[in-house]
C-alpha cells in the first residue's frame, strides 16, 4: 500500500494509462474511444479495484492538473495568431451567438432538472456546466448550490462535448470551422477546446475565445434567470 | 523555455491578481488568457518566444483534465439522489447548445460572406 500511495505512483499512472488510451484512440478512431474518457474511466476502475481513493491519487493528480492554469494563459497564443481570421468570419456575430448559446444552456439545463424533479439545490447546482470550473463554482455558490456537485457536473459536460460534439455538429450540418469552434467551447469548455484544437488551430482558436466569452456572460446572466426560474 | 515559463506564469500570476483585487466572477487564467492576446497584438511578448512552451501546452491540454475527471468518482453519491433529472439535463442541454450555437454561428458567418 505505500508503494501505490506514492504521489509519483498516481503520475506515473496518470501517463501510462493516456498513453494507451492515445494508441487505442489512433488505431480504432472511435469517438467513445476519446482518449480522455478512456483514461478516466480506466483510472476509476483501477482505483476501485485496487481499493486507493481519490485523495490518495490526487496528492499525484494534482501535480498534473496543476498545469490546467498555465495552459489556459496559452490559448492566448492561438487565439492571437488566429485573431484576424476570426474577427474576419465571426466578427460581432460570434458575441450574438454566444449570448443566445448562453441563455440556451443555462435555460435549458435548470428546466430540464426542474421538470424532473431536481432540487432547488441541484439546479442551481447544474444551471452553469457550460462553462469552465472555477466559473461554474462561482456562480453556483452564487445562487446556492452546491459547489463539488457543479464540478463534477462541468467535467462531465467537458467529456460529453469532447466524446459526442465533432460528430453531432457534422451530423446537423454545421459546416464552417468558426461556429465548429465556438459551439465546442460554448458546450463544453477546456476540455472541449482540447478536442477543438484537434480539427485544427482555427477552431481551438475560436473555442478558446468562447471558454471566455461564455463564461462572462454566464457569469452575468445564471443568477438572473435563476431568480426568473423559481419567481415564476 | 525559461522565457516562455516567465512569461506564461507572470501572465497567470496577474490575472489571478487581478481577479481577487477586483472579486470579479472570471478566473485568474481566463483573464490570463486575454491578456496574452493582448500582449501579443501589441508586441509586449514576443510569438517566438512563447510558441514552444505554448504548443506544449495546448497540444496536451486534455490531459491535464485527467485527475478532474478522475475526481469525479467522489461526487457519484451527490449525483446519484437525484440521477435522473441531473443526467437527463446534462445530455440535453448539451446537444442543445451544440444545435444553437453551431447553427446559429454557421449561418452568421456565411451572412458574413466565408466560413
Amino acid at each position: 500500500m505505500g508503494i501505490i500511495s506514492d504521489p509519483i505512483f498516481s503520475i506515473a499512472i496518470t501517463f501510462f494509462v493516456y498513453f494507451l488510451a492515445q494508441k487505442i484512440y489512433r488505431r480504432y478512431n472511435f469517438m467513445l474511444f476519446n482518449p480522455i474518457l478512456l483514461s478516466i474511466v480506466a483510472i476509476i476502475v483501477l482505483l476501485k479495484t485496487v481499493g486507493i481513493d481519490f485523495q490518495t491519487y490526487n496528492k499525484g493528480g494534482r501535480f498534473i492538473s496543476f498545469f490546467l492554469g498555465p495552459s489556459v494563459i496559452a490559448l492566448g497564443v492561438p487565439l492571437y495568431v488566429r485573431f484576424e481570421e476570426i474577427r474576419k468570419k465571426g466578427g460581432l456575430s460570434i458575441i450574438v451567438s454566444i449570448a443566445i448559446g448562453s441563455v440556451v444552456g443555462i435555460l435549458s439545463a435548470a428546466l430540464t432538472a426542474k421538470l424532473l424533479g431536481a432540487s432547488k439545490s441541484v439546479v442551481a447546482s447544474i444551471a452553469p456546466k457550460s462553462v469552465t470550473t472555477p466559473i461554474a463554482m462561482g456562480i453556483t455558490e452564487k445562487i446556492g448550490g452546491i459547489p463539488s456537485l457543479t464540478a463534477a457536473i462541468v467535467v462531465a459536460t467537458g467529456i460529453l462535448g469532447a466524446v459526442i460534439g465533432p460528430a453531432f455538429l457534422r451530423f446537423i450540418g454545421v459546416k464552417s470551422k468558426v461556429a465548429f469552434g465556438l459551439a465546442m467551447g460554448s458546450a463544453s469548455h477546456g476540455i472541449g477546446t482540447a478536442r477543438a484544437f484537434q480539427e485544427g488551430e482555427l477552431e481551438g482558436a475560436v473555442s478558446s475565445l468562447a471558454i471566455g466569452l461564455n463564461g462572462i456572460a454566464t457569469a452575468i446572466i445564471t443568477p438572473l434567470l435563476f431568480y426568473l426560474i423559481y419567481k415564476l | 523555455m525559461i522565457k516562455g515559463f516567465l512569461i506564461i506564469f507572470t501572465l497567470l500570476f496577474l490575472g489571478d491578481s487581478i481577479s481577487n483585487l477586483f472579486s470579479i466572477p472570471i478566473p485568474g487564467n481566463v483573464i490570463g488568457m486575454i491578456l496574452m492576446t493582448v500582449a501579443l497584438k501589441y508586441k509586449i511578448v514576443k510569438l517566438e518566444d512563447i510558441k514552444p512552451v505554448s504548443d506544449v501546452l495546448v497540444n496536451n491540454l486534455a490531459f491535464f483534465f485527467i485527475p478532474p475527471g478522475v475526481g469525479v468518482m467522489v461526487y457519484y453519491n451527490l449525483i446519484k439522489n437525484e440521477f435522473i433529472p441531473i443526467v437527463a439535463a446534462w445530455f440535453l442541454s448539451t446537444l442543445l447548445v451544440f444545435t444553437v450555437v453551431g447553427k446559429l454561428q454557421d449561418k452568421l458567418s456565411r451572412k458574413n460572406g466565408n466560413n
